[in-house]
């Protein structure tokens, strides 16, 4: 039980703050959020100087606190996030480097790394949101494609997306859990109409998408036919486990700057509020030595992050939630103020508890894969 | 990095779990709600186990471990609801003669103004002389108030009597009569006595939850596992998150000792403890209301420890004042 980095770990964050100092500056403007192709450009831009400076790799590659240490730097350095890369490089990418053959790791995870190509999510649909397995988007097999017809929702960033990581249903005869493929989709194929969805929060984040047989080479199945469920899981691990790291860091800052608001606008008098800030302080301090065990946990067994993920999503998207209704209190009358830093994030926050399954669902799935309490019927 | 326990940790975990299971099973737990008193001999065979020399140096006869040791040794008293004044004699250990070995039990006047087990102990530190007996809500913590001290104000619908008993004789030697030395010290002891109260509170969470799984998992009603209902389900797996949560902050408090750390840690543990119980006893049910279920122990256990030093306010102005 230690919270010290090793010299090599201390070497690596001296050498990345050192990159990130000088890389910063030149960094263009931030675009308009409801500007996708500004985005993704922006996105793209920054992921391609990371490529060529050798943080590329970072999420895939380098050691769980190698990747920790990464976040911890960029986030405080102010950098970007993954933004449009996110699917790319901490879903489908993930997800390809552990399934997928030499062929596809070749194909598909260099253009990720160097920012050329984007990815979307295309997993649930309007009757399988959090109960996944319920998916009917069919794929029947004609020579060496699928055909591909269904539709899907939520499906992140499909305006910019040039793939999509795509699940299917290859045999509707099989129980609901087999029977499904994990497909990487072009999105430029004939046969895909994209139609984005205005989130609360006023931006176009996720999209529906209608499938009318759309061709998909088999050479594009990652993993084996009707096994896609078990594929789709280590995804799913993945973006429980360690995609919110970055986040964590990001929310301990905004805390700070809360701090400092509260103090100078007088807010801070008030004990009551104070007091909040002080319980939230120490929620965050412990959801980061979480995600410090979980990634000690990762890396202990290989890179792929276990359960923990779960207990760490349940608690985070809540404390996230009470982070910025705590910012809109010391906002006060601000708060209604579209145009203040915190009241887009605070809209923001409230996908948390729904996205990448709801709190109702992840408290099922921690009660019945860690605690082994029965099934429902 | 690596922040999970060590072989030796685990190693020194289930060691200590494998002593409490033996020597404080479920038999001994009620046989020792019903006598009240301290068990001598349970006291010996701790020491004897290094449980209160845990952190004294190999040289002066202890163990020679540190903080997060010391907080998994505590957490599985917290676990068992081993009863004493523990951390008081671990932290008096080296200090008060025989206090390392278990063969002097030591208390401690808290900074709330109660005292645990006054009249058991050998030596008292702190101000103890006008204390008066209180009708504790642990069955298995005897308390004692010190009118006017810390938290403790005076009730005027229950005017102080002097108690019979002079504590006086008691008093720790080695007390310094210097304030200021006093202060320092208490201080010091203070941060570790909140950390070790963490560590039980986060053993007990963790065994409210155990609990809980386990009566869900067997317990049936209109035909199924209670547990396989969602209600159900929901509460225990918030039992869980809650301990996790805990158990992240505890164990990080105890590598770093930092104060606000430890202040933190303290906050959602105090919090675990507290409303994994109250779960515990609610899927339980009407089994969960009774003397007979363990369930309740670990409730009031918990309330008592959650007054003992640092309150959450405290703690939660701590925080915020470094954010």
């Amino acid at each position: 039980m230690e919270l010290a980095y090793t010299e090599e770990e201390e070497e690596f964050r001296a050498r990345l703050r050192e990159w990130l100092a000088a890389a910063l500056p030149g960094l263009p403007p931030k675009p308009d959020p409801l500007d996708w192709p500004a985005r993704r450009a922006y996105d793209c831009g920054w992921q391609r100087r990371l490529y060529d400076a050798g943080y590329g790799h970072v999420h895939w590659d380098a050691s769980p606190t190698q990747r920790l240490i990464f976040l911890e730097e960029t986030e405080r350095a102010g950098a970007p996030y993954v933004g449009a890369n996110f699917v790319g490089l901490l879903h489908a990418g993930p997800t390809i480097a552990a399934e997928g053959t030499p062929a596809q790791r070749e194909r598909w995870l260099e253009p990720v790394l160097r920012g050329d190509e984007v990815w979307c999510q295309g997993f649930s649909e309007p009757e399988a949101g959090s109960d996944l397995a319920a998916l009917r988007t069919r794929a029947v097999r004609d020579g060496d494609a699928y055909v591909v017809t269904g539709q899907k929702i939520w499906t992140s960033h499909a305006e910019a997306a040039d793939w999509c990581e795509l699940l299917v249903r290859t045999d509707p005869d099989a129980p609901r859990h087999r029977g499904i493929s994990w497909l990487a989709m072009p999105m430029d194929a004939p046969g895909i109409t994209v139609r984005p969805l205005r989130t609360l929060a006023g931006s176009t984040e996720f999209a529906e998408m209608f499938l009318d047989e759309v061709r998909v080479p088999v050479a594009n199945r990652v993993g084996e036919e009707n096994d896609g469920w078990r594929v789709t899981m280590v995804t799913l691990s993945f973006e429980r486990g360690t995609a919110f790291v970055g986040e964590v860091v990001a929310c301990r800052r905004v805390l700070g700057e809360l701090a400092r608001t509260a103090r100078k606008n007088g807010t801070w008098d008030d004990p009551v509020l104070r007091r909040r800030l002080g319980r939230l302080g120490a929620e965050f301090q412990a959801l980061w030595r979480l995600t410090q065990w979980n990634v000690s946990e990762a890396q202990a067994s290989g890179g792929v992050p276990g359960t923990g993920g779960s207990v760490f999503k349940l608690r985070y998207s809540h404390a996230r939630q009470e982070l910025y209704d705590a910012a809109a209190a010391v906002l006060g009358p601000e708060a209604l103020d579209l145009g203040r830093e915190w009241n887009q994030d605070r809209l923001s926050s409230l996908s948390y508890t729904i996205a990448a399954g709801t709190s109702q669902i992840q408290q099922n799935i921690v009660a019945e894969r860690i605690l082994g309490l029965p099934k429902g019927r | 990095m690596d922040f999970r326990l060590t072989e030796d940790q685990r190693a020194l975990r289930r060691g200590v779990r494998e002593l409490l299971d033996r020597s404080f099973g479920r038999d001994a737990l009620r046989a020792a709600v019903e006598r009240g008193s301290l068990d001598r001999e349970l006291w010996r065979e701790l020491g004897a186990a290094g449980f209160f020399a845990l952190r004294l140096p190999e040289e002066a006869g202890g163990v020679g471990l540190g903080l997060p040791e010391a907080v998994l040794l505590f957490e599985e008293a917290g676990r068992a609801l081993l009863p004493g004044p523990l951390i008081a004699t671990h932290l008096a250990a080296g200090e008060v003669p025989g206090a390392a070995e278990g063969a002097a039990v030591v208390t401690a006047v808290d900074p709330s103004g109660f005292v645990e087990w006054l009249t058991e102990a050998d030596t008292v530190r702190g101000e103890a002389g006008s204390a008066v007996p209180v009708r504790s809500v642990d069955p298995l913590t005897p308390l004692h108030r010190v009118p006017g001290a810390g938290g403790a104000r005076p009730d005027p619908d229950r005017p102080d009597r002097a108690d019979p008993a002079d504590w006086a004789d008691r008093a720790d030697p080695a007390d310094p009569a210097d304030p200021a030395a006093r202060e320092a010290r208490e201080a010091q002891e203070a941060q570790e006595a909140s950390l070790l109260t963490a560590a039980e509170q986060l053993g007990s969470a963790a065994r409210t939850t155990e609990l809980a799984v386990a009566h869900a998992r067997t317990r049936e009603q209109f035909g199924q596992p209670i547990g396989a209902f969602q209600a159900v389900k929901h509460l225990c797996a918030q039992m869980l998150v809650r301990t996790e949560l805990a158990r992240a902050a505890v164990y990080a408090a105890a590598v770093t000792a930092d104060p606000v750390e430890i202040a933190g840690a303290r906050l959602l543990a105090d919090e675990a403890a507290t409303l994994c119980a109250r779960d515990c006893l609610q899927v339980h049910g009407g089994m969960g209301f009774t003397w007979e279920a363990d369930v309740h122990l670990h409730l009031k256990r918990a309330w008592v420890r959650a007054e003992r030093g640092l309150s959450g306010a405290a703690a939660e102005e701590l925080v915020a004042a470094r954010l």
